[in-house]
């Protein structure tokens, strides 16, 4: 190693490190903003380093030096551009296609050390760098369609694959088959390292399109892992510390995500990426229904019980943030806090359309965050709690899960039914993503307020403010 | 010794820090976290630069730009978006003026 090489290595490493502190400055809200900075240093840093080692070794042509210097500045104002605009309830979608470039640039880089150097390359970096053109190929149309469903595409929607999961053995098969030919024959690498791409690519399709719009979340995680281990493999290939450590990060991080959604909802990660929810679930469920009427109710009852409770509880959940109403409920917490109520926000893991999805959704409507509690803190608290107020949370309080022999048994819940009063407000009588019935809204001291999350908030404020003033 | 054997032993302790590390971060942070992670992936715009010095055929040109433009989107977006998203987070108490409060003795000493 001679001595830019040396600094280079020591500079990528100080990089790597500033990223592991700044995902470590992540677990506080305090801190994260700062830790997000001193992560972005880091990248600044490597990439500086990049340059220097680029102009101190020399390069081979002007053109490639422009035309990645074009590149730089193309990406750098669609990136920010992109980041600027997106709307939170978007945020999703954005990460999914951040990934889909990310996992897409790390197979190019692969690809790249594979075609062309002149003579085939050795066993060593035709293995790591034919893995990341695997990984990086299936991230990139998987994340596409992963992006595409949950901005709620209708093509998407529709298309259904034939063979129930056979397109997906035949793919990772003939993938699989291209990779392990392009390592015993380099000779002939443009063949099989085109094959073993293509083949990647539509993996990445018949990968994502069976499985259902609900579950994108996890996909998006589980695709972040790869992306994250593809950029790994491009670094064995080339030998740079800083891609090898950064990918490995991301990898772990993904993997520990998608695990601990997964528990959230219930179901094995396996369950969730081979698609589709159970037939088995519906079936049992149409003979199943609990007992007893729901008992409707108005806007006015509602604020009457509010403004009279001492101790309010919000259940936020994805069809608050489907109606767009965050700032109502909000503005309805600020209004009973004024008035001398307690008001917390109990945070189901999965609420929302990724994790921790509805806590930025609160954030962006002001809440401060330390109103918003995790279920293990705020289950024990809802026997006090005099007023629980559900806003398009459904299954996630579904008292069935305590018993076994349901869709969601099992499933940890919020512990509404506990609650003095319950009001659920919810816009039609519909059962939620599991296909069951929700027994809460069957008990004695649950009532239902029906129609628009947002309008229904907003006579709710209109009542409250009228018995206020 | 052999550096491929010095990258995996890298890579294996990297993953172990990584689970350690995101571990610990609280479910409130989860979003961010995942886009933060994305943003750290964009790293492969090191790689693209390294194999642009290289590069010196039409195939390897449009490899370079093509990586560059995604990558870079990768890595700029993913840390902006993730900085707006964190500048939303504010906790009740008056934690703001608590820190100016702070500068301003800094200052007077």
């Amino acid at each position: 190693m001679n001595a830019i090489d040396t600094v280079a290595w020591f500079v990528y490493l100080l990089s790597a490190v500033m990223f592991v502190i700044g995902l470590h400055f992540m677990n506080s809200p305090k801190t994260a903003r700062r830790g997000n900075q001193i992560s972005a240093v880091g990248m600044v840093i490597a990439v500086i380093m990049a340059f220097v080692h680029l102009v101190a070794t020399g390069f081979r042509s002007n053109i490639a030096i422009i035309l990645l210097l074009l590149g730089i500045a193309i990406g750098a104002v669609a990136g920010v551009v992109s980041a600027k605009k997106v709307k939170m309830t978007d945020m999703p979608q954005l990460v999914s296609i951040f990934n889909t470039v990310g996992g897409g640039a790390a197979a190019l880089v692969a690809l790249n050390d594979i075609l062309t150097p002149a003579k085939a390359p050795g066993l060593v970096v035709l293995i790591t760098a034919g893995l990341g053109v695997v990984i990086g190929s299936v991230t990139f149309t998987g994340s596409l369609v992963a992006a595409g469903k949950l901005q709620g595409v209708k093509f998407l929607r529709k298309l259904t694959l034939p063979g129930k999961g056979m397109l997906n053995v035949l793919f990772i098969v003939l993938t699989i088959a291209s990779f392990v030919m392009l390592c015993v024959q380099p000779g002939q690498r443009l063949l099989w390292a085109v094959l073993t791409t293509v083949f990647a690519l539509v993996y990445g399709l018949v990968f994502v399109i069976p499985i259902g719009g609900a579950d994108m979340p996890v996909v998006i995680s589980v695709l972040n892992a790869c992306t994250g281990t593809a950029v790994a493999m491009s670094g064995l290939a080339i030998d740079n510390v800083a891609l090898i450590v950064a990918g490995a990060l991301v990898g772990a991080a993904g993997v520990t995500l998608s695990i601990l959604m997964a528990q959230a909802m219930n179901r094995p990660l396996h369950s969730v990426l081979a698609g589709g929810f159970g037939g088995a679930a519906n079936a049992s469920a149409a003979t199943d229904g609990p007992e007893g009427t729901m008992k409707e109710t108005t806007a006015d009852d509602v604020a009457v019980q509010l403004v009279y409770a001492q101790k309010v509880i919000f259940v936020p959940g994805f069809g608050l943030a489907q109606a767009q109403a965050q700032r109502e409920l909000a503005d309805l917490g600020e209004l009973l806090k004024e008035h001398g109520v307690e008001v917390s926000y109990a945070i189901h893991p999965v609420a929302g359309r990724m994790p921790g999805h509805m806590n930025v959704l609160l954030a962006e409507a002001n809440v401060p965050y330390d109103e918003l509690v995790d279920l293990d803190d705020i289950n024990p608290q809802f026997p006090s709690a005099n007023v629980a107020l559900v806003v398009g949370a459904n299954d996630v309080t579904n008292p069935a899960a305590r018993r076994p022999g349901t869709p969601v048994s099992g499933m940890p819940i919020l512990d509404v039914d506990q609650a003095q009063h319950v009001v659920v407000m919810k816009r039609g009588r519909g059962r939620g993503y599991a296909g069951i019935e929700n027994e809460l809204y069957f008990e004695d001291n649950t009532q239902m307020l029906f129609g628009d999350a947002k309008a229904g908030l907003q006579a709710v404020i209109a009542a409250v403010k009228e018995l206020l003033a | 010794m052999n550096p491929l054997v010095v990258s995996i032993t890298l890579f294996v302790l990297a993953l172990l820090i990584g689970v350690e590390v995101i571990g610990k971060v609280p479910a409130t942070l989860h979003t961010p976290l995942m886009s933060g992670a994305n943003s750290i992936h964009g790293i492969v715009i090191v790689g693209v630069v390294i194999v642009a010095a290289q590069a010196n055929s039409p195939l390897a040109y449009v490899f370079v730009f093509l990586a560059a433009v995604l990558g870079t989107m990768n890595v700029v977006g993913g840390y902006v978006v993730t900085d707006r998203m964190l500048e939303m987070f504010k906790s009740s108490k008056p934690a703001k003026s608590a820190d100016t409060a702070d500068t301003h003795e800094e200052a007077g000493k």
